[in-house]
């Protein structure tokens, strides 16, 4: 029996070396863990049919002797990333039967090293949303309260490495979809630095916001799956040169926006969860400064609107996708995008015309460019006085299925998150505990109380990766004591 | 807005709504537009220059370029075409535009 519980990348590679156990059994036990868990929690949406053979190819390999960090790893891939021959759908009906005609440069580079792909993993519709209760294929729920929504975007991704349905995940953050998911999940996630790893084979959402990051259980495993798929790719010109990471000072200081944290809104547990945190990295010898920064979500949304409308232009079931036949080609459109998009997508589409509309195009889009760079200014300046900058990752804990209907309450989630998407800056979310909800429970639970697991973030300077893993690395043992 | 703004943005998006639909929408979108309106309190650099879409500011403004060179890549082409929604011999079979 693989004790898939403890299981790390890092512990997995030295076993698979080892030969304690083969990449076919590690498969086939993960394999396992999600026929008994998917139904219930639908994080995946399709289990690939070659996973086995694909574990076989591997050992082969660690039989001619090969090693690399990923070879024999099984893991799981939001359905909005490339793999050649596989459906991808971005949780869309639009693109229910896509397949795809290429590789994306992370899954390219994964499969040079032989890594396993056990699944294509459920997410809010083309990556807009903060539950993934905007899948066109259903809720995925969270694994320590089944009546609850795994955060999103990246939902699927977190639930299956959080149920341990795969040692670790891929996922992209647009305004928070790999961090906030992971804080609901109680996993690690990371957003890398825009531009850091290439996006080539990504479907885009917001394209100068996305970026592909690891959903993981360490921070060690973080830095192995980044360090593995990042890196400048021609097919992608947004990739930034590769260069040697910073070196930095060993005590790091850490500033905290007390006010954006004590406004109302973040949930009184939430709070006293981050106070706490700051009280451990205190003692444990962090400096801790105060600063002050603005609240991101109009800048956000409105960038986020104005791209989503553009590059969801796309998706018109002339060339791939859904097409539904009127009396001309208009009606074929008129239908197609009609029935093809959910109801957040249209949404959002129909905003985005809005704000780049000529009549308001200088009050909304024109501002809000403005304002991100006014923005990115400010952050230069703040990582000149502190290195890292931390919040909790999410206002309040895991909500109920269908508890924000009202699409506004929902944007209102990303509060903490956006700001690193808007700056470019990378940030990382990690455990920081849990809190108690009471019951009842949905189903036949007996249990009286449950745990949520929450988390915390911190920022770093453009292409400081290495800095979010070393804290990272230093709040597991915090976390520990 | 009114519904009539709801229809000219749908029009203009090519989807099609139901009348529910549209009138759900509307005080969805001015509830969320009236959010985002407080984009007129932030401050704002006077000289901003074009965007950098997320650059570090040391790296804005430099175009990529790369040589013209043809460099060929293996793509099926019966994958492709698979995924018209309509073709013929090979080609992707469109409805007349005018």
């Amino acid at each position: 029996m693989i004790d898939l519980k403890n299981l790390t990348i890092e512990k997995a590679r030295k076993s698979l070396d080892a030969r304690e156990f083969s990449a076919v059994e590690l498969a086939q036990t993960y394999l396992n863990e999600i026929e008994k868990k998917n139904a219930e929690l639908n994080a995946y949406l399709e289990v690939f049919d070659d996973v086995l053979e694909q574990a076989k190819k591997a050992d082969e390999m660690m039989e001619k002797g090969e090693s690399y960090p990923l070879l024999g790893i099984p893991l799981a891939i939001k359905d909005v990333i490339l793999i050649k021959g596989k459906k991808v759908s971005a949780a869309s009906k639009i693109l229910e039967n896509y397949i795809a005609s290429y590789d994306a440069t992370v899954i390219s580079k994964l499969k040079k090293q032989g890594a396993v792909f056990l699944g294509r993993t459920n997410m809010d519709e083309f990556a807009l949303g903060s539950s993934t209760e905007n899948s066109a294929y259903g809720v995925t729920r969270n694994y320590y309260d089944n009546s609850r929504v795994s955060g999103g975007t990246s939902g699927g991704s977190a639930v299956a490495v959080s149920a341990g349905m795969a040692l670790a995940a891929l996922g992209s953050d647009t305004g928070g979809s790999v961090r906030q998911p992971s804080a609901f999940c109680g996993v690690i996630g990371l957003k890398p630095t825009y531009g850091g790893v290439s996006r080539y084979g990504l479907m885009a959402a917001v394209s100068s916001f996305d970026v592909i990051g690891p959903i993981t259980k360490t921070a060690e495993d973080a830095r192995i799956l980044f360090d593995n798929i990042k890196g400048n790719d021609p097919f992608d010109s947004t990739t930034l040169p590769n260069k040697n990471s910073a070196e930095f000072k060993s005590k790091l200081s850490i500033g905290v926006p007390w006010n954006l944290i004590n406004q109302e809104g973040i949930d009184s547990k939430v709070k006293e969860n981050f106070k706490d945190v700051v009280r451990r990295l205190e003692n444990s010898g962090l400096k801790i400064k105060n600063i002050k920064l603005p609240n991101c979500l109009p800048v956000y949304y409105i960038i986020n609107f104005a791209e989503v409308s553009s590059n969801l232009a796309r998706f018109d079931g002339v060339r791939y996708g859904l097409h539904l036949n009127g009396d001309n080609l208009l009606e074929d459109y008129l239908l197609s995008k009609g029935k093809g998009f959910g109801r957040e997508s249209r949404r959002r589409i129909l905003l985005g015309a809005h704000v780049l509309s000529a009549g308001y195009y200088d009050a909304y889009y024109g501002k809000a460019q403005k304002a991100r760079e006014a923005l990115k200014n400010d952050f230069k300046k703040l990582f000149s006085e502190v290195d890292l900058v931390l919040t909790p990752t999410a206002p309040t804990p895991a909500w109920k299925i269908g508890e924000k209907s009202n699409p506004l309450s929902m944007y209102l989630e990303d509060i903490f998150t956006v700001t690193a998407n808007i700056v470019g800056v990378p940030a990382i979310s990690l455990p920081s505990g849990f809190i108690e909800i009471e019951g009842p429970f949905s189903q036949s639970s007996s249990e009286a109380k449950k745990k949520l697991p929450l988390g915390i973030q911190f920022m770093a300077s453009h292409g400081c990766e290495d800095m979010l893993f070393e804290v990272g690395k230093k709040f597991e043992e915090v976390s520990k004591l | 807005m009114n519904i009539k703004d709801v229809e000219r943005l749908a029009e203009l998006a090519r989807i099609e709504l139901s009348n529910g639909e549209k009138k759900e929408l509307l005080p969805n979108m001015e509830s969320i537009l009236g959010y985002v309106k407080q984009i007129e309190k932030v401050k704002e650099d006077s000289d901003v220059g074009r965007p950098n879409f997320g650059r570090p500011t040391s790296e804005i403004q430099i175009n990529i370029w790369r040589e013209d060179e043809i460099t060929p890549r293996e793509f099926s082409r019966e994958l492709i075409i698979n995924q018209f929604p309509d073709s013929k011999d090979g080609f992707l079979k469109v409805k007349k535009i005018l």
